[in-house]
């Protein structure tokens, strides 16, 4: 069987770490990591909870096919109730800690409780203990790494932490992991800081944690999928070359590139910040952004940005910590933190973005946090005064200056750590916050693409492009072209991509498999890996329900269909350039078909019948 | 003919898959732990390296082993570690310059790499980009050379 059929449960409070049967009915129905972390959850805590009480548990979750050949095979999952959005969070990794946990023979850790003072969990193999972490307190992500390892004499030890920004509970801190892949959206770091739990170390060295079901059969289907990524113009050629940034002259031109807080479209400079500027040689000194591109475990894509700034930038002149190389720019951080803020420049972009990973805080809420308080600026209603500084859009110096200020929590950077939400909400203009349940954007126009905004308005963990990637079809043409305009199937579409995508979640693979991969080519790679019967129709069953499932939870939470909508910009302010000028979201016309494709009632609640097919 | 591993940092990508499949290849398991090929990152230089034994002709392993427990595979080149005659004294790992013969507390035997056999190295088989492949002996150098004679005389025009 592929899972460790292990959980380790720790309670902060008491200090211990218990070893206990995972739940194999709940494995079944719910297969690993994103579906069977929320199904622990969900039994476990009252969905009212505060966030931030020890009542709330923070459970790392991996999937039957991490820590295997499998192609991506390293993902692991942090599932809780989110400080942002008083939904179901569930943040998602890459990097190595998530293999490295199940090679120590743990499928999941339940944190539950507060820890009287800071404390890290040390894992090695079956051994679990709490240690004292007064003096990795206030230290980066990327010192408590360094600290961790030398300390145990041992640099093959992998650890996932948060930075400064989890620990004063910047409500879209991350859980960072091999110092540059995070479980970065929803504010999961918060929840881990309101916990006194700094970091999560392990080693693993048992051969005997998990077996392959049936090797041959695995081993057929992994190699077939390997060959369908690397023959896939976007996995085989666009990722590794230009990464996820390979999105930003493309979707800049189809004029959906959120800009300014969403005002526009399209951004004037998105060449400056696109995947083939990063390749491009600086006047400066001669070297590309782009250092070289690199993997996370066991994935055959390597979409990662590994980059190195201008040591002469004026961000990190005198700051030699920043002129080496480190994680570069994705596509939705150069987006959040310049395009949507009207700034240009890819070297202060890359160095925001190195405080981010340094520091454990969303590159994507707290760009787009800027860009609303930008807007607030340019209105009137946020002052220098209040500000410290100018803020007009465009205004470099200024998100460097926030970046700086929101990881430590100092001067106006506590406020940009409370989410555009709550800054709109303080200065009396919540229409202008850019959010779903209060979680911000990410790079799509939810105008310039109606599949879009109907999976943003929809999504479970507030507005997020990893729940129901539309792109797919409304830009790249998998598996079906399907106009950006169009709202005819797009509900049906929908359904179809969260249910995979949330199957896709929960097995230990990396969901940008599915711009090569189908669920045909999925389901015989878990299938050889685990024991049972895992047909396609079982599988798409087995999504639905986690879909269902973390509704469940948000309905439980106290939200309703209200809270499945747009900004009022989106739904009234048509774009005003480009291919898609003149277009609002279509929401109101694609929601109550949702529903009903759904098997949900007009308010937005699982119907009995829905219920008792899906057994959530 | 004989052939060696031949490693080139410039197309590794960090995904460990030639880990998984040493791993593999010697336990039936995925624990990277276990393989005798090593990626390491050098996270500030935004370089990955692959690193594992280079077969030495001369092999100081075999040298220092006082009861013969390394042999040369006369077919692959490869020198061999015979776990039944193996005593786990730990000299080879001493004696190595390269660190690329290890203990196995859970065995009490070392371990390097083998070259897998008639059959060809599982690592080489699972590397993704060509980061790793199986070539002449005599000949690694070559796709070095090539690059630089591109580098040199691909331009007439130029001169």
């Amino acid at each position: 069987m592929a899972w460790t059929k292990n959980v380790l449960r720790v309670n902060l409070a008491a200090g211990t770490c218990v070893q206990e049967p995972l739940n194999m009915d709940w494995a079944r129905d719910y297969l690993g990591q994103r579906g069977l972390g929320t199904k622990y959850l969900l039994a476990e805590v009252d969905p009212k909870v505060d966030p931030f009480a020890p009542e709330n548990k923070l459970i790392f979750v991996t999937g039957p096919l991490t820590g295997t050949m499998a192609a991506t095979g390293g993902r692991y999952s942090v599932v809780t109730k989110g400080p942002l959005t008083g939904a179901i969070a569930c943040s998602n990794s890459g990097g190595y800690f998530g293999a490295e946990l199940k090679f120590a023979g743990w499928d999941m850790v339940i944190f539950e409780g507060t820890a009287p003072k800071p404390v890290y969990l040390l894992i090695t193999d079956g051994q679990a203990e709490l240690v004292d972490a007064a003096h990795l307190w206030g230290k980066t992500v990327w010192e408590t790494e360094e600290t961790i390892k030398k300390q145990h004499q041992d640099p093959q030890i992998r650890v996932a932490s948060i930075g400064h920004a989890g620990e004063i509970g910047v409500l879209y801190a991350g859980i960072v992991n091999d110092l540059h892949r995070a479980a970065g959206r929803s504010g999961v770091g918060a929840v881990m800081g309101s916990k006194n739990l700094k970091a999560v170390a392990v080693r693993g060295t048992r051969t005997d944690a998990y077996q392959i079901a049936n090797p041959d059969a695995f081993f057929t289907a992994v190699d077939a999928g390997k060959k369908a990524l690397a023959a896939n113009g976007v996995t085989g050629q666009g990722l590794p070359t230009y990464g996820t940034q390979v999105l930003m002259n493309v979707i800049n031109e189809l004029g959906a590139l959120p800009t300014r807080n969403h005002r526009d479209v399209q951004f004037e400079s998105a060449q400056a910040i696109s995947g083939e500027a990063m390749h491009e040689k600086r006047p400066t000194d001669g070297k590309a952004n782009l250092v070289t591109n690199g993997a996370c475990f066991g994935c055959t894509i390597a979409c990662g940005r590994i980059s190195r700034m201008d040591p002469g930038h004026f961000s990190i002149k005198d700051k030699p910590q920043y002129q080496g190389a480190s994680g570069g720019l994705e596509y939705e951080a150069a987006w959040a933190l310049g395009a949507a803020n009207g700034v240009s420049d890819l070297e202060a972009l890359t160095y925001a973005n190195f405080l981010c990973n340094e520091h454990g805080f969303d590159p994507i809420s707290f760009g787009a946090t800027v860009g609303a308080a930008m807007e607030l600026y340019d209105l009137g209603i946020l002052t220098k005064e209040e500000v410290g500084f100018e803020l007009p859009f465009g205004s470099t110096e200024a998100v460097v200056k926030l970046a700086e200020l929101t990881a430590t929590g100092e001067g106006f950077g506590k406020v940009i750590g409370l989410g555009s939400k709550r800054l709109c909400a303080k200065y009396g203009r919540p229409e202008l916050s850019m959010t779903v349940k209060g979680q911000e954007f990410p790079a799509y126009d939810g105008r310039g693409l109606q599949g879009m905004g109907l999976a943003y308005a929809t999504s479970n963990r507030g507005a997020c492009h990893l729940r129901g990637y539309m792109v797919s079809p409304e830009v790249l043409g998998i598996p079906i072209k399907m106009e950006p305009q169009a709202t005819e199937g797009k509900p049906a579409m929908l359904k179809a991509f969260q249910d995979l995508t949330a199957v896709v979640d929960s097995s230990g693979l990396c969901l940008f498999t599915t711009f090569a991969w189908g669920l045909s080519d999925i389901q015989p790679q878990i299938q050889g890996a685990c024991e049972g019967d895992w047909s396609e129709d079982r599988l798409l069953l087995v999504g639905e329900r986690i879909w269902n499932l973390e509704r469940e939870f948000n309905l439980a939470a106290g939200l309703t269909a209200k809270d499945d909508n747009l900004p009022p910009r989106l739904m009234k302010e048509p774009a005003r350039t480009g291919p898609q000028k003149g277009a609002v979201s279509k929401l109101d016309v694609m929601l109550p078909e949702y529903y009903q494709l759904r098997g949900w009632s007009k308010d937005g609640v699982p119907t009995p019948e829905t219920r008792k097919r899906l057994g959530v | 003919m004989q052939k060696s591993l031949h490693l080139d940092p410039n197309k590794c990508t960090g995904c460990l898959q030639c880990e998984m499949a040493c791993a593999w290849e010697n336990y039936r398991s995925f624990t990277t732990a276990k393989s005798r090929i090593k990626i390491f990152a050098f996270h500030h230089e935004g370089r990955f390296v692959p690193y594992t034994c280079t077969q030495c002709d001369e092999a100081w392993c075999v040298i220092a082993c006082p009861v013969d427990a390394i042999r040369l595979d006369p077919v692959t080149g490869a020198k061999i570690v015979l776990e039944p005659t193996c005593v786990g004294c730990k000299v080879c790992t001493i004696a190595c310059p390269f660190g690329t013969i290890n203990y196995v507390a859970s065995t009490g035997k070392v371990q390097k790499c083998d070259l897998c056999g008639d059959h060809g190295p599982a690592c080489e088989k699972a590397c993704p980009t060509g980061a790793i492949t199986y070539v002449d002996s005599d000949w690694t150098g070559l796709g070095k050379m090539r690059q630089w004679a591109g580098k040199t005389d691909t331009n007439p025009a130029t001169v």
